[in-house]
Formats: C-alpha cells, structure tokens, sequence
C-alpha cells in the first residue's frame, strides 16, 4: 500500500516593535505585544480553531485519517497567553492518537547553522514542551524552514530521533523521486522523508491563483493526480503551513471542502493510507542513502538559506547574536534567556531580505516593518540594549583598549591653541 | 538713524516646520534684525500655522491673490521668461472668469482678461516640484511687491532669487542675496546646471552679496564671477541653548560620538562611519549615532553592516526639535566632517549644549571657532584619532567643551544682524 504523509506547521513570531536608538538603555519589552495578539487572535478564528475543529471531526469519522504537526515553541508561547482554547482543541487531536507532534527548535531559529549547543538546547527544551502538553515524546525531527545537511542529520541521530523531514529539492535529488522512503548517508539510521513540493505547493501556494493554468483545483482534481502516481512510489509527503487552511487561502477559496472531501476520496480510491512520519519506517523499506553536503531548505526559488542568511544586514545580525551565546551559558536570568530565545527566530532575518526578484513578494508579505533596512536598524538597537543587560547581569567590566598611544601622539597635531596634554 | 528700515524677505521655510539649516538661520537673522531696530516683513511659499506670528510679520505666499490684470504685471512678465522659469504652471484657485484657463502661461497672460486673479498652491519643503514651486513664487512675489511699502529686499539662496529679482522689476528698490549655500557646495563638481544659473543671475543681479563665510565668498567670486566689492561676509550665530533638563541618556554609561544633518555627499556621513571603524579597533565600546537622512543613507546602512559594527552604530533616522536637543545631550563628542560647508550651525549648537567638537577644515564655522578640533575632511585616521584622544582625555575634552560654550554664547544673531544692517545702509546711503 502507498501512503500519504501530511504535516503541518503552526508557527507566528513574536514581532518586534519599532524600537528605536532612544530605547535602548530604558525600554526592555522588544516585542510588539499588540500586533502580536491581534495576529494570533485573527490567526486563531480564521484558521487554527476551525481546522482542527474540522480535522478531528474527519477523524471522527475515518478512522484511518492521519495529520502530523510541528508547533514552534514561540507559537506555543503565544497561544497559552492569548489562545489557550487553541492549545486545547490540539490536545484533543492528540488524544485521537492519529496525530504525530514532531520536534524543532523551541525558537523556530537557525541554530542548527551555528551551534550544536544551543540546537540541542533549543530541541530538548521543545520535546519536553510537547510531551507535557500532548503526552509525545517525539521521535520525528523537522527543522527550521526544513533546513537539512548531512552535519544536522548526524546532529538530530545524535539527539535520539528516528526520523526528519526536509526539502526534496531538485539540486540534490536529481533524477530520484521525493515520493520514497531514503536514509542519510551521514546519519545511516535516521530515516528521510522528502517534501513532495510540486504537490505540496499546489495546495499551499497555488489553490487561489486564478492563473494558474490548473485553476480552479478541487479534490477530484487532486485525487486524480494522486491516483496517476506510479504504483512504485512508496510515500507522497505533503507538508505545509498549517495557516494555508484560512489564513493564506481564505475561507472563500474553498480550501476547507478541499481538505475535508481530498481524504475521504483518497480512501475511497483505496490507492493510498494516511501516515505519520514515525511510521513510514514500519510499512517501507528505505530505497537508497542520500547525502547532502551543503544546506538546503523550503524557501525560495533557490532552496537555500539565502532569504535569512543572504546579505550583509542578516549575516552581521546573525553572527552579532550568536556572539552572545557563550555569555548566554552564565545567565540565570529568565527574562533574558526567554529575550534570547525570541530574538533567535528566524522571522527577524527574514525580513531583512533583499531578494528583488519574484520571492521578495513573499517576503514584503510578510514583513512587519515594510523594509529590510528597518528591519535591520531595529533588530541592531534591540541587539545593543540585550547586550548590555547581559553585561550588566554577568557584572562584565568593559572591553579593554588597545594601544593608543600612535593615536595619542597623531591627536596632539590637531589640539587648538592654548590646549595641551 | 531715526528712519526704520523696512525690508521685504524673501525665504523658502521658517521654524518650527523646517529641514535644513537655512530655516534655522532665517529665524535667527530675522530676530536680530528685528532687535536691531529693524522692520522686516518675512514671506514664504507656505506657513504651517505654527509659527510665531506674534513676534514675526509673515507673509503666506500661498493665501496671496495675484491680479494678472494689472498693466504692470504683464510688462513684467516679459521679463519673467528670461530668468527661465517654468512658462507652464497650474493655478490653484480656479479664476472667476467664464473662460477658466486650465493652464497658466506666460505666452498667453493677454488672453486672459482684465480681471483675471489667482492663487498658488506650495507643497513647502524639497519636493519633486521644486522648480514649479520657485517659479510661481516668483509671480506670487510680484503681487507681494506691489503690495507692501518697503526700502531693500533680501533673498536667502536660490530657491527666492527669482522672486526676489521680479520684486525688484516690479519696485526699483535694491537687492540683496544671501547665500548660504551653493550648488557646488551641495553637488561638488556635478552641479545642477539649472539651480547654477539662477544662483548666478541672483547674485548678479543683487547690489549687494552676503556669504555666510571667506569660504563661500571666495566660491562666490571665483566660481560665480561676482565684483568682490560687492560681497561681504556675516558669519551665522547660534540661538542661546535652551533651558530643558535632558532625559536619561539611552545607553547610560557608554560614550556616544554623534552625527547629525543630511546623510548626503556635501555633509561627508561616510568618512564618519569609516572613522567609527578605526575608533571600534581601538575603544570597542563606544557607540557611534548618526542622525538624519539623505540619499547616501541606504548605502551607508549597508556599509555598517560590511564593516559588522552595528552593535556600536546606530541610524536614527530624521528627528524633531526635541529629540535633536536630547541627541546632543547624550552625547560626548558631536562631529561635523562636511566635504563643503559654507557655515554649519549644527557644531555651535553642540557647543551650546556642552559638546566638544570635530569639525573639516572644509566648513565656514572653522573660520570663527577657536575651542574646536579641526581636520581635513578626507583624512579619516585623523578624524579617528582625535575621537580616541578626546575620550581617552576627558579632561581635556571638558575644558574643551567649557569654553567652547562660552565661545558660542558671544556668537549671537543680533551681532550678524548688526552687519546686515550696515550692508543694508551701505547700499541704501552710501
């Protein structure tokens, strides 16, 4: 039997606000509270609480349908203190035991591009996260933005998990199908599973577009597609936003029939079952190891990490903060180590993107402040003020000078008349 | 002298709406001037509605109704189509008339009618615009001549050189300009030729030339082919500091070396942000604030970023009245590095505030301030060292700054206007 292996991924970022020069020294609260709120809150009535109300009465009703999740730590955060019925409505989804909650990073962050430490932190701190809310352990690991290379896979063996989710990018892939079970090369007993993007970004991105040449998309459409896969094909891996279901496709698209009536036609087709990822080891066979040396992702027409790590204004902030984590060992402090964890998200590099071609759309989308530039000067006046109520905490003096004394000579020419030293 | 003399003003802004320094100086040309006993009436394209309409006699070009009719007007206009301003520009108030013209122009003023009246419509400011708004200021200007009684008119830049040459067609009486600036000052050698030609006919055309410093009268007579016996040099002064307790300073301990004016060539941003980068090699804690914004903005965000010293490097984009006042405040060291200043006020209200400061060689204030450092422009590691050698002696730098204060207490705009006036005699009197 083939399977069909749908995930979701369900995260909002805690937004900064504008946060100027003149902040810095007195104001400590970098996140825009408000407009985080008030996003959750319409993110929570047009898409979290009518799908999961939908997908556990799909459940209800097919027994065999199965959905897998992956909350950023930031989101949990967000939801107990703004939508806790939120958090509710997916524990019901877990009890159903049809629904695999995976593991990421707590902050949704790069880490796993900098530091082992902090990645391992940052996945443990999450795995006890969803344990204590949904009675998982997780045994499936998803990063960032799928962010997957050999050196993270041999990191996410190390932590204990059996399986990750990434990209099936073309550059790597080649002539292989995403829709097979592979093992890492790196990591010979961590089970890859590919995202089937063509057939995931159909639902996610193309649903609505009125010119696309398959529009409109139904899920007798779908299932026909589905049903043309090759017999040989083991797993079609369909991951998304979860926020496509009434957030990025509103309720008038149709996107909520097409989710309600795409599995009831697949299980009558009796072609595919639903998984979730941890069980795709138990029903396949992995066809081949894949190595993947350089780092790849679900973003952007390159599949890199170029839409956070890409120019100059991201790559000064990411390594500005990183600089920071040796300190952030010492610190006991919880308000700083939450600050920390929530300055690491990915979002904030996100939207210092400068890409101009066809994905800056995307990024503008969803860019709190316009333009990378501002973007860049807030997250650099919010980075200051953090510093320095880390030194403060840690009672770090002053970085010493160096020797100045060819300077000191250079100055004397230009003291004005009737100065000396 | 017991005749008052009356002066008709030409300006382009007046606080508190302003974006520059020339704004800054008018209001405290106009004030000393009007200490000194002298009546002076202020027009601009546009009030905002805030201006202190007590102390001051302001005209709002836009709220004045030009009378195309009038016999006098139309010969003038004739003349108007020399200075090369725009022939085709839209009214703002619709004319009473039954044939409302959509357009107005020049070539076809006799067509109108007897009674045909309009207004013009000022966006104020910089604008795209700006030459369309130059040259309606130049037929509002006729109007605002014909309408008031005075003995000398007085152009600040540019900008009101049109105007102020139509005013004098319309009245006979003397002109002087002032220049606070020049196109080469703003575009080093890429000038406008455009801008170039009205700065050349006003200060031909004006009996007498005022430069805001030796610096910009020299460009003045080299560059523009003026009799140098008819420019004469007042340098700026500075409004006393005002009296407003400061807030916490952001970042506390730290010390800050501040920037502040337009991010463009003329002020010389990015030899600042260079020298923030030798400084960062040797102090690693100071931080560096620039403030402003400009078209080299963009590009010098960038360049932070290369340079990795953001977390020492912070942009605060335009600030207010007050914030400007907060900035100097907090800071140790206020810099003024402009590749071409004629003057530069911004350094003695740093001084006025306590700030020791780093000024170019290349600015007219270097000619009058004593208690400043000054360097070349281009020379960053001097620029640096300075910065490293007034942090590293503070004593020095509080000396510094002391007298500096009290240097610029004495520079006071009723002192420059005092100068004006004796221009303004010399060429009514003499």
């Amino acid at each position: 039997m083939q399977n069909i292996c749908l995930y979701f991924q369900v995260h909002q970022p805690m937004r900064l606000k504008p946060y100027r020069f003149f902040n810095i020294g007195s104001e400590h609260n970098y996140f825009d509270d408000q407009s985080n709120r008030e996003i959750l809150n319409k993110v929570a009535q047009k898409c979290y609480l009518p799908t999961n109300a939908l997908l556990l009465k799909m459940i209800k009703q097919n027994p065999q349908f199965k959905v897998s999740f992956s909350l950023s730590g930031i989101v949990i955060d967000q939801l107990e203190l703004y939508q806790p019925e939120v958090i509710e409505s997916f524990k019901l989804l877990a009890k159903t035991g049809n629904v695999e909650f995976l593991a990421e990073t707590y902050a949704h962050s790069l880490a796993s591009v900098k530091s082992f430490d902090e990645f391992k932190y940052q996945v443990e701190l999450h795995s006890a996260k969803i344990q204590e809310l949904f009675n998982q352990k997780p045994t499936t690991f998803r990063n960032t933005e799928l962010i997957y290379a050999d050196y993270i896979a041999q990191w996410v063996q190390k932590l204990g998990f059996k399986t990750i989710l990434t990209e099936g990018a073309d550059k790597f892939l080649q002539w292989q199908s995403p829709n097979f079970l592979y093992k890492s090369e790196a990591a010979p007993s961590l089970n890859l599973l590919l995202k089937n993007y063509r057939l995931s970004d159909d639902i996610a991105f193309r649903f609505s577009d009125k010119n696309w040449s398959e529009a409109p998309l139904n899920a007798e459409k779908y299932n026909t597609w589905l049903n043309n896969i090759d017999s040989s094909h083991q797993i079609v891996n369909l991951f998304m936003d979860y926020e496509t279901f009434g957030e990025h496709q509103w309720e008038d698209t149709g996107i909520f029939e097409f989710l309600e009536t795409l599995p009831q036609l697949v299980i009558e087709s009796n072609k595919f079952t639903f998984i979730t990822p941890s069980e795709a080891e138990i029903n396949h066979t992995a066809v081949n190891n894949l190595s993947i040396p350089y780092t790849i992702s679900w973003a952007d027409s390159e599949r890199d990490l170029s839409a956070w790590l890409g120019n100059p204004y991201q790559n000064d902030t990411f390594d500005k903060l990183y600089s920071l984590e040796e300190k952030m060992k010492l610190v006991s402090d919880e308000k700083l180590k939450k600050d920390w964890l929530y300055l690491q998200t990915s979002d904030h590099f996100y939207y210092m993107c400068t890409k101009h071609y066809d994905d800056g759309a995307v990024h503008k989308y969803f860019n709190p402040f316009g333009n990378p530039f501002d973007a860049y000067i807030v997250f650099t006046n919010v980075l200051t003020d953090f510093e320095n109520r880390i030194n403060e905490h840690l009672k770090i003096e002053a970085q010493p000078i160096a020797d100045i004394s060819g300077c000191i000579n250079h100055f004397k020419n230009f003291l004005p008349k009737g100065y000396t030293i | 002298m017991s005749k008052k003399t009356k002066v008709l003003m030409f300006g382009w802004e007046f606080p508190p709406e302003i974006s520059g320094g020339l704004g800054t100086a008018c209001y405290g040309l106009v004030s000393g001037l009007i200490e000194n006993n002298v009546d002076v009436l202020f027009v601009v394209p546009k009030l905002f509605g805030k201006e202190d309409t007590q102390k001051f006699r302001l005209v709002n070009a836009m709220e004045t109704e030009v009378d195309f009719g009038s016999e006098k007007f139309r010969k003038n206009i004739q003349k108007a189509q020399h200075l090369q301003i725009n022939s085709n520009i839209l009214p703002y108030v619709s004319p009473e008339e039954y044939e409302k013209p959509t357009q107005f122009s020049f070539d076809k003023i006799s067509e109108y009618g007897e009674n045909f009246k309009t207004k013009f419509s000022f966006n104020g400011g910089y604008g795209k615009d700006l030459l369309e708004e130059v040259s309606k200021y130049a037929l509002v200007a006729m109007q605002i001549a014909a309408d008031n009684d005075f003995d000398i008119i007085h152009a600040h830049d540019w900008l009101t050189y049109p105007a102020a040459i139509m005013a004098k067609e319309i009245s006979g009486k003397p002109l002087v300009v002032h220049v606070h600036a020049t196109e080469f000052d703003r575009s080093g050698e890429h000038v406008n030729q455009a801008v170039y030609d009205m700065e050349r006919r006003g200060v031909h055309a004006a009996d007498r030339v005022i430069c805001v410093s030796r610096l910009t009268r020299r460009i003045v007579i080299n560059r523009y082919g003026v009799d140098p016996s008819k420019v004469f040099v007042v340098h700026n002064a500075v409004e006393p500091r005002e009296k407003k307790v400061y807030p916490e300073k952001a970042l506390k301990d730290k010390k800050i070396v501040t920037f502040l004016g337009r991010i463009t060539f003329q002020k010389g941003p990015d030899y600042f942000v260079e020298a923030a980068k030798k400084v960062l090699e040797k102090m690693p804690d100071v931080h560096f604030v620039m403030a402003g914004k400009g078209d080299m903005y963009l590009g010098l965000v960038e360049r932070v970023a290369q340079l990795k010293i953001s977390n020492r490097f912070h942009f605060t984009g335009f600030l207010n009245h007050f914030e400007t006042n907060n900035l100097y405040g907090m800071s140790d060291i206020y810099i003024m590095p402009s590749v071409s200043e004629p003057f530069g006020i911004t350094p003695l209200e740093a001084m006025r505030t306590g700030v020791p400061v780093i000024i170019s060689k290349q600015s007219g204030v270097s000619e009058v301030l004593e208690n400043a450092i000054k360097i070349d422009f281009w020379d960053v590691d001097a620029l640096a060292n300075c910065i490293i050698g007034l942090l590293e002696y503070p004593e020095l730098a509080k000396k510094l700054a002391e007298e500096g204060a009290k240097e610029v207490e004495n520079m006071k705009w009723e002192y420059s206007a005092l100068r004006i006036n004796e221009v303004y005699n010399d060429v009514l009197y003499k």
